[in-house]
């Protein structure tokens, strides 16, 4: 099994402040992780690092072949390969979701428009919000607005998805329309870093759930593994709380 | 009697009290009317004091009279709830009302009714005690297209005209054609007036008498100043906001320097360097126009204004809008330009609106370099031996120029608001 991503000894100050610590994380192709944990123990940090919005100071994170450092000269196209979903969607409020989805497509892949917008169309009927395309982000439900999100992301056919919160945003009612979009994504065989706290959803897709806290990665099982035989007692406790 | 107090009206009675309340609304409005009007006074038997303050009394009585609260009229209501519900915002309103009538007729006595437009020298308004409108009609072509020549009056029509008619263009694009807006006005509108202007304003080719930019004045180079004033620092000052948020240190101190340096000096002592010191600087035999001197000072001056506007914009964006972009594999122009920008500009449309009517306003300093748009015009027509001491028609001609064109403006600026309006 091939690792698209590898990250090794990472590590990450905020100021004084010490976000990561020795990071050690390797994900096969095609292989779905849940990293949960509680707030402020560096998941979002994590997963940030890995399309390099955040910049780590040490160690190495090597992105589908290519290592992530202050060298790399073409950011854009390891961006245009790993795709993101925000906790506060992020759509762009001024563009209708049809134009959301094609505009990387268009100007950083140069797609055809009337390419982009078919297969934009495509990802849109995926989600089940294709009648929503000609509407403006401020007119859609947070739940749609996700899942808009999410077909965004999918329209630059990236290889990596990553998902930072996607449901921590929403209402319980709009949490499963976007968890089932997702695991819909996942039995097609996409790789995905899922941050949440959904544990149901970890249960049911996850190859591997990893467990961070004050920066470090605790425990990290596979699943079933994770859920009913946890090893730390710092992983027991928050399974106790959280469950 | 079953009410003790006689002024308050109350729900059964209701009717009796807004007829009577009415009626003395009416009658101190009228009373006023006839005073202002007709120079009328009916209530001379009485005390001067009382005399005088007889309508605010009246008035005063009769808002008391109709005070209620939800008195089931509907009009009344909202009298009531606005502008009378208490003594004191009753008394205020009647001040209001009666000071608007007693303004009325003055104004247009010397407006209008005393005024005088015929004849063609100073001695026909020495009779009429109003405005002199014909010190405005022999000054207009001044006041219009300053020195230049008035046989040539046409060329400046002509080249407004043409750019006015350029300017709508966008108007008829439709289709793939409407991508190209953008470009259309940012790069080849300005440098297609430029042309024009040179060509047929200047001219000196094509068979057309040269007239320096001394000779430029009046309301045409109020135009032609703000003209490009506004539509090169709108430019130069989003590339300055961009540079202060710049990561770059370099490009980030040269924007603050820049920013800071021009909003720092007023734009008269810019005017004055940019025709007397600039010229020292340049090496001999170079000449630039002085017109060309001026808009660049401007130029330079409100960029940095409009930097500042800008950068608030930018400011306002939430972080997640850079992710995002990011995420998708933008790089730094490709964001800027399809996601933060036209948010940004959005924002800020009211705030770009204030600096452009500002520099609308501030031609007139252009003076200073003796060039003389429609104020410089008045001055010197105000100081003409011939026509003294009619500044006031002048001034009032010029505040109705100005105010039509800054009040358009700002109409447009509010549709711009609007069409771009895309939250719910």
């Amino acid at each position: 099994m091939s690792a698209i991503i590898q990250m090794k000894e990472v590590n990450k100050w905020f100021g004084d402040f010490q976000v990561l610590k020795n990071i050690n994380l390797e994900v096969a192709e095609k292989q779905k992780i849940v990293v949960c944990g509680p707030s402020g123990s560096g998941k979002s940090t994590l997963i940030r690092c890995i399309n390099r919005l955040e910049e780590h100071q040490k160690g190495k994170i090597v992105v589908d072949g290519n290592e992530l450092s202050e060298k790399t000269k073409d950011i854009e196209k390891i961006r245009a390969e790993v795709g993101m979903v925000f906790q506060q969607f992020n759509l762009f409020p001024h563009l209708s979701i049809l134009d959301n989805c094609t505009l990387a497509p268009i100007w950083v892949k140069k797609t055809p428009k009337k390419k982009a917008e078919e297969f934009a169309m495509k990802q849109l009927e995926q989600v089940q919000i294709s009648d929503q395309a000609t509407k403006f982000p401020g007119q859609l439900s947070g739940g749609q607005q996700q899942r808009a999100a999410l077909a965004r992301a999918l329209c630059m056919e990236p290889k990596i998805m990553l998902f930072d919160e996607p449901t921590s945003a929403l209402d319980p009612e709009m949490i499963k329309e976007v968890l089932d979009a997702m695991v819909n994504l996942a039995k097609q065989g996409m790789t995905m870093i899922v941050v949440t706290h959904e544990m149901g959803f970890a249960k049911e897709v996850a190859d591997e759930v990893v467990f961070m806290d004050e920066g470090m990665i605790v425990e990290k099982a596979k699943t079933k593994e994770f859920f009913d035989n946890p090893k730390n007692d710092r992983t027991k406790l928050f399974l106790s709380q959280i469950l | 009697m079953k009410n003790i107090n006689i002024l308050k009206p109350n729900r059964d009675n209701f009717k009796t009290y807004l007829y009577i309340g009415s009626t003395l609304i009416f009658l101190c409005i009228f009373d006023v009317t006839l005073r202002s009007f007709f120079n009328l006074n009916f209530l001379t038997f009485l005390p001067n004091i009382i005399n005088f303050l007889f309508p605010l009394i009246l008035g005063l009585i009769g808002f008391q009279m109709i005070r209620l609260e939800y008195s089931g009229v509907k009009s009344v209501d909202i009298i009531n709830k606005n502008v009378n519900n208490n003594p004191f915002n009753a008394g205020l309103t009647l001040l209001i009302i009666f000071l608007t009538i007693l303004a009325v007729p003055p104004s247009l006595n010397w407006m209008i009714f005393d005024a005088n437009i015929s004849g063609d020298t100073k001695e026909a308004c020495s009779a009429s005690e109003g405005a002199c409108w014909t010190y405005i009609k022999i000054w207009f072509r001044r006041f219009m297209y300053g020195m230049y020549p008035n046989e040539f009056h046409w060329r400046i029509n002509i080249a407004f005209i043409i750019l006015i008619s350029f300017a709508f263009i966008g108007f008829f694009a439709r289709g793939k054609y409407k991508n190209y807006l953008t470009f259309y006005y940012a790069i080849v509108y300005p440098i297609i007036a430029f042309l024009i202007i040179y060509f047929l304003i200047s001219g000196g080719s094509f068979g057309l008498e040269w007239i320096e930019t001394n000779a430029w004045g009046g309301l045409s180079l109020t135009f032609i100043v703000s003209f490009f004033g506004l539509i090169f620092c709108f430019p130069l000052g989003m590339i300055f906001a961009l540079g202060r948020r710049s990561e770059l240190p370099m490009i980030r101190y040269i924007s603050i320097g820049y920013i800071e340096f021009w909003r720092g000096v007023p734009l008269i002592t810019v005017l004055f360097m940019s025709s007397v010191m600039f010229p020292m600087f340049l090496p001999a035999g170079t000449f630039v126009d002085k017109l060309v001197r001026v808009i660049a000072a401007i130029v330079l001056f409100e960029a940095a204004y409009v930097a500042e506007v800008i950068r608030g914009g930018l400011q306002a964006l939430p972080r997640g809008q850079y992710d995002a972009a990011k995420s998708l594999g933008m790089g730094y122009w490709k964001m800027q330009i399809f996601v933060i920008l036209p948010q940004a500009l959005k924002l800020v449309i009211p705030g770009i609106a204030n600096t452009f009517l500002a520099l609308v306003k501030d031609t007139p300093l252009i003076f200073v370099v003796g060039l003389s748009e429609v104020v410089g015009m008045l001055q010197m027509a105000k100081t003409n031996p011939k026509w003294l001491g009619y500044a006031m028609e002048g001034y009032i001609f010029a505040s109705i120029l100005f105010w039509a064109i800054c009040y358009a403006m700002s109409r447009y600026s509010q549709y711009l608001e609007l069409k771009y309006k895309t939250d719910r």
